[in-house]
């Protein structure tokens, strides 16, 4: 049985269908690659699975159960965490406090000061920032916020993780790390599902990709799968195919 | 790490120190002194407790008069029937039930709209009891039974030391960060587990609480109330200037800022009785203009200066 999975999902933003009838599973484990050209849908997809809107109609269910119509927050405890594609770091708070936040929130039930300051650690050993925990969130560098946001994910003790675009923006250097990490959380056990355009990343780190285009789902499979699909070709590398 | 403990030792004993000189006033003040002293802590308890909330939230909220108000009726309508803590707490209740109905309400709103459906909350409750006082009892005013100077003023210090050792315990805890948080970023903060509309809702109507019950002591001062004094609109604007005034992040900003505000206040309308509001206003100008963290941001700002050109002599 797939850890998340969605049938006939649909949003609509006035009379655009941002999103519309995608069915999807994700295995449990795995790293599953969204990809499509800008406006896709691709987000909004996140938003709904994350709750932050709600769907028009279709259900999304997480670990066998339907999550349409929780709130993030609940979304967030039962497992389910992300991170943003514009940075949401909490800018003026120490680089440690975001993190014990996700750590004291981000579970079912009472968490002890000791245990969210231990998990709390642990995330940011994981990804890095350790040595700027006494920093302000804001005064990092774009690739360390966004590392930072993964680890404020990672302390909600997730068991899958959306990741919005991580690579966005970064040098070539950055996006190494950043492929590392996305293997690190994989090895952890923990499912991945990634918004990507760095075709490198998406290529080598995702069991499998799912392609969105108009907002509607239209190549499922393999990397290899995916890059020699006719369809995706067209929309995707169309200018390619053109020029 | 010796220099924090020793800082804190220092802050306790002073804040100890203070609070005895306090607990003495009525002893060998004036009545006078114990009366400006009684309404300078009724704006810092106002001017603290709005700073719970709106400081890390950044949630203007103009319904203090509106909390500051029930308090006042609770203490007018029960004043004569029970004992006066009792009264007190009883006006913190009332009031922070009125913010748990409100904030459920309105805690949606962002901007703009949550501070104009706040400031009209004053206002809609000014006009309600005004036409309930009218239509069902057929006077405006009510007539509290008086306590003494000094008991206002012993009831006004608890109330703020109560609320002061609150927000230290707030901000202490996980609470005072998520606060924070869903200042930072509202829907990060919900991503990461926070209940968010709860967590407004909740504070919300603890910075309530301490509103109400100032109120109910100062209507047992004032004696004589009608819900224009009670729902004044000054009293949701002027805690928020002397907040701002005084610095709103560090818990003694607001308290500052409210002692200097009403001081000046009474100096200003005693010596310029024609100009004081013109003064008055000149001064909050400049204080946002050129003190944007208040009154200790300013202090703060002088001292790294000076202490900086020191070490460039040495």
């Amino acid at each position: 049985m797939p850890i998340l999975e969605g049938k006939g999902v649909t949003r609509y933003f006035g009379g655009l269908a941002a999103v519309s009838n995608v069915d999807f599973q994700v295995e449990q484990g795995e790293v599953l690659g969204l990809i499509g050209p800008n406006g896709a849908g691709k987000t909004t997809l996140f938003n709904l699975i994350s709750a932050a809107i709600v769907p028009r109609s279709g259900n999304i269910t997480f670990k066998g159960k339907g999550i349409t119509g929780l709130k993030p927050y609940q979304i967030c405890r039962m497992g389910l965490a992300r991170t943003f594609q514009t940075v949401k770091v909490f800018g003026n708070m120490p680089v440690l406090d975001n993190v014990l936040l996700g750590a004291f929130f981000g579970r079912e039930g009472y968490v002890s000061p000791a245990d969210a300051r231990a998990t709390a650690g642990d995330a940011l050993d994981f990804v890095g920032l350790t040595h700027t925990a006494g920093a302000l969130a804001k005064d990092l560098t774009l690739a360390n916020q966004k590392r930072l946001e993964v680890a404020r994910a990672l302390a909600t003790r997730p068991e899958v993780l959306l990741l919005d675009e991580m690579m966005e923006g970064l040098n070539a250097t950055e996006v190494n790390r950043a492929m590392e990490l996305v293997r690190m959380i994989h090895e952890k056990g923990i499912t991945v599902v990634m918004i990507e355009h760095v075709m490198k990343a998406i290529m080598s780190v995702c069991g499998r990709i799912m392609v969105l285009h108009h907002g509607a789902k239209i190549a499922e499979g393999t990397p290899q799968e995916v890059a020699a699909n006719k369809t995706v070709i067209e929309v995707y590398f169309g200018e390619r195919a053109d020029a | 790490m010796e220099k924090k403990t020793s800082k804190r030792v220092f802050a306790i004993g002073l804040t100890l120190l203070i609070l005895a000189l306090a607990a003495a006033v009525p002893v060998y003040a004036p009545v006078y002194t114990v009366i400006l002293i009684t309404s300078i802590l009724m704006y810092m308890i106002i001017a603290v407790s709005w700073t719970i909330f709106s400081g890390p939230t950044g949630y203007i909220s103009l319904a203090s008069a509106a909390f500051f108000g029930a308090g006042i009726y609770t203490a007018a309508i029960l004043g004569s029937a029970v004992p006066l803590p009792l009264v007190i707490l009883l006006g913190a209740l009332v009031s922070s039930c009125l913010a748990l109905l409100v904030g459920g309400l309105t805690l949606r709103l962002k901007g703009i709209y949550f501070v104009m459906f706040t400031f009209g909350l004053v206002e809609l409750l000014l006009h309600f009891i005004l036409w309930w006082e009218v239509t069902m009892c057929g006077t405006t005013g009510r007539v509290v039974p008086p306590a003494g100077n000094a008991t206002v003023f012993y009831a006004m210090l608890t109330i703020l030391v109560v609320l002061i050792l609150t927000v230290f315990l707030i901000r202490r805890s996980r609470y005072g960060m998520a606060l924070q948080s869903v200042g930072e970023n509202e829907e990060a903060a919900a991503h990461a587990g926070v209940h968010v509309t709860a967590l407004k809702v909740v504070i919300y109507s603890v910075s309530a609480l301490f509103m109400g019950a100032a109120g109910a002591a100062m209507a047992t001062r004032w004696t004589y109330i009608d819900p224009r004094i009670a729902f004044n609109p000054l009293i949701s604007f002027v805690p928020v200037l002397m907040a701002i005034f005084g610095g709103i992040r560090p818990i003694y900003g607001p308290i500052i800022g409210a002692a200097i505000f009403t001081y000046l206040e009474e100096f200003l309308i005693t010596r310029f009785p024609y100009y004081y509001m013109l003064i008055f206003g000149i001064i909050m100008v400049v204080a946002i203009l050129y003190m944007p963290d208040g009154l200790v941001g300013l202090t703060r700002r002088v001292w790294k200066r000076m202490s900086r050109s020191r070490h460039a002599h040495t």
